[in-house]
């Protein structure tokens, strides 16, 4: 085992460190985080900037365009970007960790040619067409229908959560093309234009106010044949090549972007009045704090050893699902604790006393996001109680 | 970076485990060793035998030469089999006190308290007596120490002594040799608790295989299923940073070593006593007796939750190195 960089990993470190250190300044201020053609605008130019210096697609390899970085060195440039305070991935989530991934794993030439270097250089944003009002902890359970008429799929029904759709140039979505088939062998994958007739996107407002997720009304969207990825029926197969990357590490970016929320959380904590000092003074906030940055260094370990496990053949079964699980009970907490700080600054979302305080309250509500996109805290118990520990199933 | 097991470290921890269940059977052997006379020395010879003491040692002193990693994956092994005795105190002093690499001389270790009944674990089985303060270790011949053995020790399997007054004892060592036993000894005592952390899940998830209510395996509730999950969850993570923390007490440059180590105490005694009243929950009525295994696991928890340190003393400091 070693903690350290090897010479390979402190070389690229080093060079990555210093071209964030150029670049990063460049950038204008960071738009509102409700104003979503201004974050495209923001980060696509950001992606660019990635893409000209050979970053883009950090872990992906280079068949598909990516830098083809090893596991070790997708973290540092993880640690690095958070570091440096480089704009987080949200529009370009989808494509760059999910559609991006399996389109390089499952799509045709064409496919690929047409589509990678669109994520990667941050000219197309894509959103994800997998959730249903009636299928959500029950994904397989989707009823939005495809029907083939010719060279065409045509696609009627409704999809909930797609994240960025009112930004996004393309949809990966999951359709229904066999209804008699047992549900996981009747589901196909296709790439839907945003663009084409038929598709209403309605924004869908969430419990911290911004519209970063939509509802998508299809009415007889025609989506050629060619916009397949993968067999017809074998959509749900396809699917679970993304999931799986998204619990490996889609979340580790984001964690470290919590340490920062947590830092920043001290520095008020040392300036709030409390009693007759600060709310630093008070041992229970500071033990709490203590605690919570523990898990956040242990879950950052956690990474470290899950990647490496991945580098030298497989992330063990569950652990991905252990990892988003206890990092949604750190993220809930963090939240908790900071409203106690805060007090009553906590009332509002915006900044108030000329700290960063609307950041930790948005910081709260967003913990829901993490226990329950991407699978609720409650599938990932399940996932880990049957495929880990060999639980019987219920069902 | 890499935090994965080598080949040799898996055979190293299956060498270990193996023993512990040949050597140490829990419910005749383990058990006996809290009884009053119950200390095998045979048994602590053989497991000395192995290296166990030794492994982070030069080879040149006797030992295996290995890592604090390695000894962290020894410890792991080791609790997670429920071995008994002084496995911390002989691990530390096996370089400095004569008779302990082999087994032959049986050592309990205490940090001299600054007031209060002096409460000892082990002190009842030992030949020697080591007190660690912030000056260096001093030692003290157990023989005529007098002091208490209390018949109620809340482990069954950790005899506990209360002394009147600790002895100054002899100098054998300086203020650099108690700073790396404070360390070493916490991530020893953090390893242990992985151990048990990962032993007291398998005993409950087996149970919850076999026990059958209302016709199916209780297993097959997702209120049981939870439990157990958060029971993974949490040794895994724990196990992360306890990990972590070896491999940078290996290599000091690489990290925060006192960061990591009370990072590491923190997630691996939370993942300890947590799993272990899970361990007893799950049991039902039963993990409520004496006769099935389930609260051994916690009660060694609680034992080493306190051994180099506490929880809040750990959260302290890991908060100060935050706020810088």
């Amino acid at each position: 085992m070693q903690l350290r960089d090897t010479p390979e990993e402190a070389a690229f470190r080093a060079e990555l460190r210093e071209w964030l250190a150029e670049n990063v300044p460049k950038l204008p201020p960071e738009p509102d985080h409700s104003d979503w053609p201004a974050r495209r605008a923001y980060e696509s130019a950001w992606q660019a900037l990635l893409f000209e210096a050979g970053y883009a697609g950090i872990n992906w390899p280079v068949e598909g365009g990516g830098k083809g970085a090893t596991p070790g060195e997708h973290l540092i440039y993880l640690e690095e970007a958070s570091a440096a305070k480089a704009p987080e991935v949200t529009v370009g989530f989808v494509g760059q960790m999910h559609a991006g991934p399996t389109i390089i794993a499952e799509g045709s030439p064409e496919q690929k040619a047409h589509h990678l270097r669109g994520i990667l250089d941050g000219s197309h944003v894509w959103c994800q067409g997998f959730s249903e009002p009636e299928a959500g902890s029950d994904l397989a359970g989707l009823r939005t229908k495809a029907v083939r008429d010719g060279d065409d799929y045509v696609v009627t029904g409704q999809k909930i959560w797609t994240s960025n759709a009112t930004v996004a140039d393309y949809c990966e979505m999951l359709v229904r093309t066999d209804p008699e088939a047992p549900k996981h062998k009747g589901i196909t994958w296709l790439i839907m234009p945003m663009d084409l007739p038929g598709i209403e996107v309605r924004p869908l407002v969430t419990a911290h106010g911004t519209a970063e997720f939509a509802e998508l009304f299809l009415d007889e969207v025609r989506i050629p044949v060619a916009n397949r990825i993968g067999d017809e029926n074998d959509g749900w197969r396809v699917a679970n090549v993304t999931l799986s990357f998204e619990r490996g590490t889609g979340f580790v970016g984001e964690m470290l972007d919590t340490t920062n929320l947590m830092r920043d959380l001290v520095e008020i904590a040392k300036v709030t009045p409390k009693g007759n000092g600060v709310a630093w003074d008070d041992p229970g906030i500071r033990r709490d704090l203590g605690v919570l940055a523990a898990e956040l260094d242990a879950l950052w370990a956690y990474t470290k050893r899950n990647v490496s496990a991945g580098a030298k053949g497989a992330m063990p079964m569950g652990s991905g699902s252990a990892f988003k699980l206890s990092y949604a009970g750190v993220v809930a907490r963090l939240g908790d604790l900071a409203l106690r700080i805060l007090d009553r600054a906590s009332l509002a979302m915006d900044d108030i006393g000329g700290q960063a305080t609307g950041a930790q309250v948005h910081g709260r509500l967003h913990a829901f996001a993490v226990s329950l996109g991407g699978g609720t805290s409650q599938i990932q118990q399940n996932i880990i109680a049957e495929r880990v520990l060999g639980l019987p199933r219920e069902r | 970076m890499d935090l994965t097991l080598s080949p040799e470290q898996e055979a190293l921890q299956e060498m270990i485990a193996g023993f512990a269940a040949d050597r140490f059977e829990i419910d005749t052997v383990v058990r006996a060793f809290g009884e009053p006379g119950g200390f095998d020395r045979g048994a602590w010879a053989e497991l000395a035998e192995l290296g166990t003491f030794g492994i982070a040692l030069p080879e040149d002193q006797g030992g295996v030469g290995l890592g604090a990693i390695d000894a962290v994956l020894v410890h792991e092994a080791l609790a997670a089999g429920l071995v008994p005795g002084p496995l911390v105190a002989a691990t530390l002093a096996a370089g400095l006190v004569e008779g302990v690499i082999d087994g032959s001389v049986v050592p309990a270790l205490l940090e001299r308290p600054a007031h209060g009944p002096v409460v000892v674990e082990h002190l009842r089985d030992a030949d020697v007596l080591l007190v660690l303060d912030d000056d260096g270790i001093s030692k003290v011949d157990a023989a005529g120490l007098g002091g208490t053995v209390l018949p109620h020790p809340t482990d069954p399997i950790t005899p506990v002594t209360v002394l009147d007054a600790v002895p100054e004892g002899e100098r054998i060592a300086g203020p650099e040799v108690a700073r790396a036993w404070r360390r070493l000894g916490s991530l020893l005592a953090s390893a242990q608790l992985v151990g048990l952390s990962e032993a007291t899940t398998s005993v409950a998830v087996e149970y919850a295989k076999e026990r059958q209510q209302f016709g199916k395996p209780i297993g097959t509730f997702q209120g049981l299923k939870h439990l157990l999950a958060d029971c993974y969850m949490r040794t895994e993570v724990a196990r992360s940073a306890v990990w972590s923390a070896g491999v940078n007490l290996d290599e000091p440059d690489a990290g925060d070593v006192d960061r990591a180590l009370a990072s590491a105490r923190l997630m691996a005694a939370r993942a300890a006593t947590e799993n272990g009243k899970t361990g007893i929950q799950v049991h039902g009525g039963m993990g409520f007796t004496w006769e099935v295994v389930a609260h051994l696991y916690l009660k060694r928890a609680w034992v080493l939750e306190t051994q180099f340190g506490n929880p809040d003393d750990d959260a302290e400091l890991v908060a100060a190195k935050v706020a810088g």
